[in-house]
């Protein structure tokens, strides 16, 4: 694949931030929309379960973005996307939160017993809530201080967690989807992480290589 | 503080009360707009498009059998009528509302066979008219987990058994639904297997409160509802009540169903609402009422055979972890 042009390539750190901006505003405009939607009743018979699947929906396009950054970065040569991927990390990760947060409140309007029971007793809820508690330590330590903290070598090993978070992040939607046969969506977000984990693969390979 | 409410200090709102008239009338200007200008365009196919819609919204006029009206407030119209699964239509809820005006419900037979003395074929009108219409207000609860509270109209499936005279050797009830992939755009999808199939045994067939269906709140079905006759089985989940239907049949033996052949660890043939057995993926103890339950209220408790104990009899002895 070709190098992206120069001219974007090069871009002047204002111009980057002002990317940072935009793609942090886009990141938050589903977020926005399911508010604005919801308070004007837009969000159809059953609001509660379109801010669930709303909610669940934009964590995996948003993780699937995040992972997408390091193998855009390699093939374009734009290396200032990597300066994305902190934010888009963190939304994701604020995505996972409300979708939770749907779940305790809507599902089960805060009472920790049947919480509990359920996260316990159902496979695809156990998957998503192991994915929102290894994730929670990668939110944590997303600051530059942290960072420092931990030591760079340590933290990209705590970071690698992503590379289990995302597809139990899938496995759970599959298995939610797989019950009324509806596979076509879960199946696609599959293929996409199984391509952006392989391409790490390769790359790992042919550095040691 | 307790606030009690007396029975007779609730208030029944009665369809007509819950999307107000202009707004039904707007809505059917609109669309004899939409036919007109269709027919005026004078293409073929767009006349059968045109009668649909008549047929839509037509008003069909019942009285109310109290014995058969839950006191509890009816979902809105509009919630009721495009919030639903039928996949035939797209497996998005809002896809029935977008997609079935495609439906084409009239003509329309039904063909009463199988284990029957004779079989025969009846059209619309006449099965309309084979026993006098009422109106029931029955809760209707979803495998998902959310319920509604809807004003069907139609009379017991136990009159059209009688009529149609089953041999000692009906011991099911099969009902096949329309598969037109011409009609019905969600055909293309493997999903289910096609045409969609429910059934029951025939002493649940014959229970009162089956309820053989033309209409809901006070009107001809709405497409996405299932027009123009589909069944409905107020103490089993929703999925049982098949929609559209072309053929009843009778059997001697249970019929494969289209839920139950694609997942029957999940999708038992008796179906029956049950609080205590839970679906593999998710709880049915509790379910969010629609319109009502969620942000600022818990969801409510599911009730065995969604409150309807009339029809415990029909398991006495029966193991319903085993028949679920």
């Amino acid at each position: 694949m070709p190098l992206a042009p120069a001219a974007v390539r090069n871009l002047r750190p204002r111009a980057v931030t002002v990317v940072w901006w935009l793609m942090l505003l886009l990141a938050a405009t589903p977020l926005l929309r399911l508010v604005s939607l919801g308070f004007t009743g837009g969000l159809g018979a059953n609001p509660l379960e379109a801010i669930t699947h709303g909610t669940g929906d934009w964590t995996l396009y948003l993780l699937c973005i995040t992972l997408a950054v390091t193998p855009l970065r390699k093939l374009t040569g734009i290396n200032w996307l990597v300066r994305m991927r902190r934010m888009l990390g963190l939304m994701a990760f604020l995505y996972m939160a409300l979708h939770f947060t749907a779940f305790i409140w809507f599902d089960h309007f805060f009472d920790v017993a049947a919480i509990w029971k359920d996260i316990v007793k159902r496979p695809f809820i156990t998957i998503g809530v192991i994915a929102l508690v290894l994730s929670i330590p990668l939110a944590i330590t997303s600051t530059n201080g942290m960072v420092r903290r931990l030591g760079g070598k340590r933290w990209a090993l705590l970071h690698r967690l992503i590379y289990v978070i995302v597809p139990l992040g899938v496995l759970h939607y599959w298995w939610d989807k797989s019950g009324k046969n509806l596979i076509a969506q879960p199946l696609l977000f599959a293929v996409i992480v199984a391509v952006l984990l392989a391409l790490r693969l390769l790359w790992r390979r042919r550095a040691a290589g | 503080m307790l606030i009690k409410i007396r029975p007779d200090q609730i208030e029944i709102p009665t369809a007509s009360e819950i999307t107000p008239r202009e707004v039904y009338l707007a809505r059917r200007s609109f669309m004899g707009r939409v036919a007109a200008g269709a027919a005026l365009a004078g293409m073929g196919g767009f006349g059968a498009v045109a009668s649909a819609f008549a047929q839509q919204g037509r008003k069909l006029p019942a009285k109310l059998n109290n014995a058969y009206a839950v006191m509890e407030k009816q979902t809105a119209y509009k919630d009721a009528t495009t919030y639903n699964n039928y996949y035939e239509f797209g497996t998005d809820k809002a896809d029935p509302a977008k997609n079935a005006g495609t439906l084409k419900t009239s003509p329309w037979m039904v063909t009463i066979e199988g284990e029957v003395k004779k079989p025969f074929t009846l059209d619309l009108d006449a099965l309309t008219k084979l026993a006098p219409l009422e109106e029931r207000i029955y809760r209707l609860r979803c495998v998902e987990g959310w319920s509604m509270v809807i004003p069907w109209v139609g009379y017991s499936l136990s009159a059209l058994i009688k009529k149609a005279e089953p041999t000692g050797n009906a011991k099911y009830v099969e009902f096949v639904t329309l598969a037109d992939s011409k009609q019905m755009p969600g055909l293309n999808d493997p999903i289910l297997k096609w045409p969609y199939r429910e059934g029951l045994r025939m002493d649940e067939a014959n229970h009162p409160l089956a309820l053989l269906t033309f209409g809901m709140y006070g009107e001809v079905l709405p497409n996405q509802n299932g027009a123009p006759v589909r069944i409905v089985l107020p103490w089993k989940y929703g999925f049982k009540s098949a929609k559209s239907i072309v053929a009843i049949r009778f059997l001697k033996e249970e019929p494969k169903t289209a839920w139950n052949l694609y997942a029957p660890q999940e999708y038992g043939f008796y179906s029956n609402v049950n609080p205590s057995v839970d679906h593999p993926r998710w709880s049915q103890a509790t379910e969010r009422r629609i319109g009502e339950d969620g942000f600022f209220a818990p969801k409510r408790k599911t009730l065995m055979f969604n409150g309807y104990n009339d029809v415990a009899g029909l398991y006495t002895g029966m193991d319903l972890r085993k028949f679920y």
